[in-house]
C-alpha cells in the first residue's frame, strides 16, 4: 500500500523538480543580469564573451507568430473536418478518415521537422518567397507554421469531434423540425453549444504550438528578428533553449543560465493556457450530463 | 404569383446551395488532412529508401606481405602499426590494377582514382586484416565502400553537371564509375550494414549507420518499460481503487493531467538540471535518456490505465470481496488480470511516443557523436551509462551536415524510426482487438 502511495507521489514530485530545477537556475540568472532587460529588451544576441542582449521579446513574437500561422491552418481544417465527420460522414468515411487523421497525431515531431527542412521549406521559397520577392530563406516562419499546423490538425479535429457528439440530439432535431437545412443547424444551433468546448480544444492546440520545438528548430531558423514577413527565417522561445544548452555549456554564464529562464517562461506560459483550457472543456461537459 | 411546392423560390434555392457550400468545405477538410499525410509520407519515402541501397566496389586486393605486415611475423601488435593511410594506397592500387584488367583507361590522377573509394574502406580491409592475419600474403576478394559522391551519382543526386562545380568529384570520375558499373565491377545492392554500423565522420556520410542509434534506443526503451509501467499501474491502481475523495488526490489527479500537456522540452531541462547536474549521471546515456523519457510518458500510462481499471464493472470487485477477498486480493487477483490488455496497449502507445520523441534528448547531450557501440553494463560507468545516440536525434544530427548526402541519411533513419512505430502501434491494435471485451 505504501508502494502504490509512493508510485502516485512521483507525478507530484515530477512537477516540483520542474518547477524547482527551473526556478534556481532562473535565480541565479536573474543574479547576474537585469530582469527588465530580459522582459523588456527588444534585441536578442547572445555572445559568449560577455555583454550579450538577451531580450526576449524577438523570441516570444517568432513563437506567436509560428503558432498564428499553424492555428490558422490548423483550426478551420480540424473543426470543418470534425463537423463533416461527426454531422455527415457514413460510417464507411469515417472509419477510413478517422484513423487516418489520427496517425498525423502519432508521427514524431522530427519527421514533421525533417518534412519542413526538405520539402516546405524548398516549395514554398520557389514558389511563393521568390516569386512575391519576399526573400530567399528556405526557413522561415511560414514553412514551420503550415507544418505545425498539419500536425495540430488531430488535436482539434478529434477534441472538436467528442464535443460536437456531446451536443444533446434534441437540440438538432428541434432545429431541423423548425425547418432548418442541415448547415444552418450546425451553424446556428449544434456549433454555438459546442463552443466553449470548441475554444478549450483550440486553447490546448496554441499550448502545443507554443511548446514545440523540433518542427521550429528544423524549419524555423535561428535569428531572432522582429518582422512581419513572414517568408523570413525567425526564431522561438524553444529553439533558443536548445541552441544555449546544446554543445559546450557553462554552468555560470548568463548565456546558458538564461535558457532555464526561457524555459520557466514557456512552462508558466503553457501552464496557464491548459489550466484554462481544461477548465473551460471540463465546465462545459458538466452542461449536459 | 402563384407558387408551387414542387419549385424552389430563390430563397430556397440560395439556402441550398449554402448547404451544398458547407458540405464541400467539410469534405475538402477532411481530403486537404488526408493529402497532407500522404505528401508527408510520400515525401520522406521518396527522400530515404535510397539510403538502403550502397554502391560498392568488388576488387581484388593483393595483400602483399610488405605492405601490410613488414615485420614478416604475422602478430596484430606490430601488423596494427600500419596505418589506415597505408591500405589507402593498397586500395588505390588494387583499384587501378582493376581497371587494367578491365581494359579501362583515364586521365585521372592516382589521387583522383583512390578518391573514388570511400575513406572508410580502409579501416574496414585493415580491421579485416588484423583479425585474420592469416590472409596477409593472399589476394582477396572485397566489397568495398564506394566514396558518397560516386554512390550519390547512381542514385541521381549528383549529376555529371554538380560534378564539374565539386572539389570532391569530378565528370571524369563519374564517367568513369558509370563503365565500371557497366561492367558489374560497381554495383548498388541493398545495404544491411545502414542498420549496423556506427555513425560516420561528416565527410563520410556513405559509411554512417545507425547501429548506435538503434542501440541507444532500444536501451532506453528498456529502461522506461522497467520504471514507467510499475510507477504507471501502481499509481493508477492508488488513485482508482484505494484513494480517497479528498483535497491531495485532487492535487494529483490535476496535477497528472496538466503533466501530461507539459512542452516535452521542459522535461529535458529537467534531466538537465537534476539528473545530470544535481545527481551527476553521466551526459548523454540511456539511462538518464530512459529516466526523462519516463516522466515524460507516466502521464499517457496513468491516464489509459485508469480508464482500463474504470472499465471493469464494479461487480467483479463485489464477487471478489463477497467471498472473502481482502480489498488488496480483489485488486491483484481479478481487477488487474482483467485490465491487463487495456493497459498494455496504453504502455505499448506510451512507449511508442517515447520512442519518437527528440526535443528533451537534445538537452542532455544525446547529440554527441558516438562511434562506439555502447555496452550495457561497464564497470566504470555503471547500468545503460555509457554515452549513446538515440534515433530521433540522429535524425537530427544528421540533417545538421552540410554534405547533401546526408539528407538521403536523415530521411532513411525516418523510415526506420517509423516502421518500429508502425509495428508497435500494430501491435497496440491487435492486442485491443483480440482481447477487448464488452461488460
Amino acid at each position: 500500500m505504501g508502494l502504490l502511495i509512493f508510485a502516485s507521489t512521483i507525478a507530484i514530485m515530477t512537477t516540483v523538480g520542474i518547477v524547482f530545477s527551473m526556478l534556481f537556475e532562473t535565480f541565479n540568472f536573474f543574479g547576474q543580469y537585469d530582469w527588465r532587460d530580459f522582459f523588456f529588451s527588444l534585441s536578442w544576441s547572445p555572445n559568449f564573451r560577455g555583454n550579450s542582449d538577451l531580450g526576449i521579446i524577438p523570441l516570444l513574437w517568432g513563437t506567436l507568430y509560428v503558432s498564428v500561422i499553424a492555428l490558422l491552418v490548423a483550426v478551420p481544417i480540424g473543426l470543418f473536418a470534425a463537423i463533416y465527420l461527426s454531422e455527415y460522414a457514413g460510417p464507411r468515411l469515417r472509419a477510413v478518415a478517422k484513423p487516418a487523421i489520427e496517425v498525423l497525431a502519432g508521427i514524431p515531431t522530427i519527421v514533421y521537422g525533417l518534412f519542413a527542412l526538405i520539402t516546405v521549406g524548398p516549395f514554398l521559397r520557389d514558389y511563393f518567397a521568390e516569386p512575391m520577392g519576399f526573400g530567399q530563406s528556405a526557413s522561415s516562419v511560414m514553412t514551420a507554421g503550415v507544418v505545425m499546423g498539419v500536425m495540430l490538425i488531430p488535436f482539434v479535429s478529434s477534441l472538436s469531434d467528442d464535443i460536437i457528439n456531446a451536443v444533446p440530439q434534441a437540440m438538432r432535431d428541434g432545429s431541423l423540425g423548425l425547418g432548418a437545412t442541415k448547415s444552418e443547424t450546425i451553424r446556428q444551433v449544434v456549433l454555438p453549444a459546442a463552443l466553449p468546448g470548441i475554444v478549450g480544444a483550440i486553447l490546448l492546440a496554441a499550448s502545443r504550438a507554443i511548446g514545440e520545438t523540433m518542427i521550429v528548430v528544423l524549419g524555423a531558423g535561428a535569428a531572432a528578428r522582429l518582422s512581419l514577413n513572414p517568408f523570413e527565417a525567425m526564431t522561438t522561445v524553444t529553439v533558443k533553449i536548445v541552441s544555449q544548452l546544446t554543445g559546450d555549456t557553462d554552468f555560470a554564464s548568463p548565456e546558458t543560465l538564461v535558457a532555464f529562464a526561457l524555459g520557466l517562461t514557456l512552462f508558466v506560459i503553457t501552464l496557464g493556457l491548459n489550466v484554462f483550457a481544461l477548465y473551460i472543456v471540463r465546465k462545459y461537459r458538466e452542461q449536459y450530463e | 404569383m402563384t407558387t408551387s411546392l414542387l419549385v424552389a423560390d430563390a430563397r430556397t434555392k440560395k439556402r441550398n446551395a449554402a448547404e451544398k457550400r458547407f458540405q464541400a468545405y467539410g469534405l475538402s477538410a477532411i481530403v486537404v488532412a488526408m493529402l497532407a499525410l500522404l505528401v508527408l509520407l510520400i515525401s520522406v519515402l521518396f527522400n530515404g529508401l535510397s539510403s538502403f541501397q550502397q554502391t560498392f566496389i568488388t576488387m581484388d586486393i593483393a595483400l602483399a606481405e610488405d605492405r601490410v605486415d613488414k615485420q614478416g611475423n604475422r602478430d596484430p601488435a606490430e601488423m596494427a602499426k600500419t596505418t589506415t593511410i597505408g591500405y589507402n594506397s593498397l586500395l588505390r592500387d588494387a583499384l587501378i590494377a582493376t581497371l587494367e584488367s578491365e581494359g579501362l583507361t583515364t586521365d585521372l590522377s592516382n589521387k583522383d582514382i583512390a578518391n573514388m573509394i570511400s575513406k572508410e574502406s580502409s579501416a574496414t580491409v585493415r580491421n579485416r586484416v588484423l583479425a585474420n592475419p592469416d590472409l596477409v600474403g593472399q589476394t582477396v576478394t572485397f566489397d568495398v565502400l564506394a566514396s558518397g559522391r560516386i554512390d550519390g551519382f547512381f542514385k541521381g543526386d549528383v549529376t555529371l553537371e554538380s560534378a564539374a562545380l565539386d572539389q570532391n568529384t569530378s565528370p571524369e570520375a563519374l564517367m568513369l564509375a558509370q563503365e565500371l558499373a557497366d561492367r558489374g565491377v560497381m554495383e548498388t545492392k541493398f545495404n544491411w550494414n545502414f542498420f549496423v554500423w556506427p555513425d560516420a565522420s561528416v565527410q563520410r556520410p556513405e559509411a554512417a549507420g545507425l547501429g548506435v542509434a538503434i542501440l541507444g534506443s532500444l536501451y532506453m526503451m528498456i529502461v522506461v518499460l522497467v520504471l514507467a509501467l510499475p510507477i504507471g499501474v501502481a499509481s493508477s491502481i492508488y488513485l482508482e481503487e484505494f484513494a480517497p475523495k479528498n483535497r491531495i488526490t485532487d492535487i494529483i489527479e490535476v496535477n497528472i493531467s496538466n503533466l501530461a500537456a507539459v512542452p516535452s522540452i521542459v522535461y529535458g531541462i529537467l534531466g538537465l538540471a537534476i539528473f545530470i547536474n544535481f545527481m551527476e549521471f553521466n551526459q548523454s546515456s540511456p539511462l538518464v535518456g530512459g529516466l526523462v523519457l519516463t516522466l515524460m510518458t507516466l502521464p499517457t500510462i496513468i491516464i489509459s490505465t485508469r480508464a482500463a481499471l474504470k472499465s471493469v464493472p464494479p461487480s467483479i470487485r463485489d464477487a471478489a470481496l463477497g467471498v472473502g477477498a481482502s480489498k488488496m486480493q480483489s485488486v491483484f487477483h481479478h481487477v488487474l488480470p482483467l485490465a491487463a490488455p487495456g493497459i498494455l496497449t496504453g504502455t505499448i502507445i506510451g512507449l511508442a511516443q517515447a520512442l519518437g520523441e527528440t526535443a528533451p534528448l537534445l538537452l542532455i547531450g544525446m547529440v554527441a557523436f558516438v562511434r562506439e557501440y555502447t555496452a550495457a553494463y561497464t564497470h566504470a560507468a555503471g547500468l545503460f551509462g555509457e554515452a549513446s545516440a538515440a534515433l530521433p536525434v540522429q535524425v537530427f544530427n544528421w540533417t545538421q551536415r552540410s554534405d547533401p548526402a546526408f539528407v538521403e541519411r536523415a530521411s532513411g533513419a525516418i523510415i526506420t524510426l517509423l516502421v518500429f512505430l508502425l509495428i508497435m502501434n500494430a501491435v497496440a491494435i491487435y492486442l485491443r482487438r483480440r482481447f477487448e471485451r464488452r461488460w
